[in-house]
């Protein structure tokens, strides 16, 4: 393509091992003049703007930084930190398994199963987080005495504490989001695979174990890497029903002291470290997984 | 020899779709037996039918002494449960157009991975079989690869050493070459020449006239979803007796 130019690189350098070619010199390395980007000048100022107003008023504004300094580790705190990654963890393995086993219903052949599955998935999507949080919290209005006949009969009220409402209403939620991400992992897995491992003699239950959810991996473990991130802080939801957790602990804070927006700032504090703590994690995991990434594309284009 | 496959009067249908008329077909221990035919005509999915990754819709396979994906008793057949169904294809060995090896895993867990998992052998005797395996097929020096550094020509012959370390007493091919470049297809074919030498029992779908007279005993014809046509391979390649056949053959051989 003669008189092309090869794009700029992304971050504005030359590109100097490609000379512009031209009809009346195309093998001399002339120097190039590129293009005032008038709008990236722009933009940074704008920001700068936005920024210095946004510092100012943290600056200037009502709030008492040493008292953000005093309760960052206060012991309400670290309980509350502590209280709202056992609730992310447990209701994420709760919602893996859900979701795992609504993937595979949805999956079978069985149209009881996928029918169920499918209720399951529409139920808990369309109702409000918070709304499911109360209806479990609550949920001896409904079931006042949980009894199967010769092995427990107890109050709703004494099972359903702060902890199990919000691991019910949150680990159930779950399961209908992730087992859509776990059924589309599934899917990703070619065909082939499953013929593959039935012919050298595995059943069904270890084609899926050894074959299709390793390779499922692949295409599950990062939206659910993102949605443990999500759930972190829909944890704060669990407050309302007072679940001591982040939320929570600076509330009983602020209700005594009346310091609202520096306990919101180590409350906003404590979420970032667990995010960021979860996201490199994340990264970790997402790299352990496309080790064979390569390999897959290779033999997918023969 | 005995029969050790023996297909009789086998349908199978996909919605309204007939893809199998009628078949019927035996296999002698240590025969070679090429399926040829055009697209379509059903050679694939015959294979699949045996190894009962389809379920047929009449008819009856019987593979050794056993009826794949049944059990008779008191005059009924009853449906195996999946985990019987799961031991008879561990005696029959696939190797697959596409290779369908396990990107995730090296060439070496590839071929253990059946051993270990459904025959539970022990692990030091299974690598010790895979590496064996691997030199038949001439890929020693591949053993710690994964699959996607390799080329079609050696994904297949993985494939085809994981087959045959189940041991099967029967191995199907289905269209092992198609999916290769030009130039990759000799050295499998030579791999499954030195097989067919082996004695083992392989029957073939492949478009490869030539391997076919060369290596197979003999050579069925399938157009339809019906046998049009089953012979001694040259034979049959050489007077084929339906006009289908030579129709076939005709446009195969331009």
């Amino acid at each position: 393509m003669p008189g092309k130019v090869p794009p700029p690189l992304a971050d504005g350098s030359a590109n100097r091992l490609a000379p512009p070619a031209g009809p009346a010199a195309p093998d001399v390395a002339h120097s190039v003049v590129h293009r005032v980007r008038y709008g990236r000048y722009v933009s940074v100022a704008l920001i700068l703007i936005v920024l210095a107003v946004i510092v100012r008023a943290f600056a200037v504004g009502k709030i008492d930084w040493p008292v953000v300094g005093e309760f960052l580790f206060s012991s309400l705190m670290l309980w509350g930190i502590v209280n709202t990654i056992v609730l992310t963890a447990c209701a994420m393995v709760l919602g893996i398994l859900l979701g795992l086993a609504a993937a595979l219903m949805g999956n079978s052949n069985n149209p009881v199963l996928r029918g169920t599955a499918a209720g399951y998935i529409f139920v808990f999507r369309a109702l409000p987080a918070l709304l499911q949080l109360l209806i479990w919290y609550n949920l001896a209005l409904i079931f006042p005495v949980i009894w199967l006949p010769g092995i427990v009969e107890v109050a709703t009220t004494k099972v359903i504490t702060p902890f199990v409402g919000a691991l019910l209403a949150f680990g159930i939620l779950q399961g209908a989001y992730t087992s859509e991400v776990i059924r589309s992992g599934l899917l990703s897995v070619g065909k082939g695979q499953v013929d593959a491992a039935r012919s050298i003699g595995m059943t069904q239950a270890q084609a899926l174990r050894r074959i299709i959810l390793p390779q499922a991996m692949r295409v599950i473990v990062p939206p659910i890497g993102n949605e443990t991130i999500g759930m972190v802080k829909f944890t704060s939801l669990a407050s309302v029903i007072q679940y001591k957790e982040i939320i929570y602990g600076a509330q009983a804070v602020y209700y005594a002291n009346g310091r609202v927006i520096e306990l919101l700032i180590v409350a906003a504090f404590w979420y970032s470290v667990v995010v960021a703590i979860l996201t490199y994690v994340q990264s970790h995991i997402e790299r352990h997984y496309n080790r064979s990434q390569a390999p897959v594309a290779v033999q997918e284009a023969a | 020899m005995p029969d050790i496959v023996r297909i009789r009067g086998v349908t199978k249908r996909f919605g309204q779709f007939e893809a199998l008329r009628d078949v019927s077909l035996s296999i002698a221990e240590g025969e070679v037996v090429c399926i040829i035919g055009p697209s379509g005509s059903g050679k694939s999915t015959l294979l699949r039918c045996i190894n009962n990754l389809e379920r047929i819709d009449g008819g009856l396979i019987e593979v050794g002494e056993e009826i794949i994906g049944y059990r008779l008793a008191g005059g009924r057949l009853h449906e195996l449960p999946d985990r019987l169904q799961a031991r008879q294809r561990s005696r029959i060995g696939m190797v697959f157009q596409q290779f369908n090896l396990f990107p995730h895993k090296t060439v070496v867990e590839n071929i253990i991975e059946g051993p270990l998992v459904v025959r539970g052998t022990p692990r030091e005797q299974a690598l010790a079989e895979a590496q064996r395996l691997l030199e038949r097929v001439g890929l020693a020096a591949k053993a710690a690869s994964y699959p996607g550094q390799l080329s079609g020509g050696q994904q297949q012959r993985v494939a085809i050493a994981r087959a045959l370390a189940m041991n099967p007493s029967l191995v199907l091919f289905d269209e092992p070459t198609s999916a290769l470049d030009p130039e990759l297809v000799g050295e499998v074919l030579e791999v499954m020449r030195e097989m067919a030498r082996s004695n083992l029992t392989m029957l073939v779908v492949t478009h490869e006239v030539a391997f076919a007279r060369e290596a197979a005993d003999r050579i069925v014809f399938m157009d339809h979803g019906r046998v049009v046509e089953c012979g001694p391979a040259e034979e049959l390649l050489a007077r084929p007796s339906h006009p289908r056949t030579r129709e076939f053959l005709a446009a195969v051989r331009k």
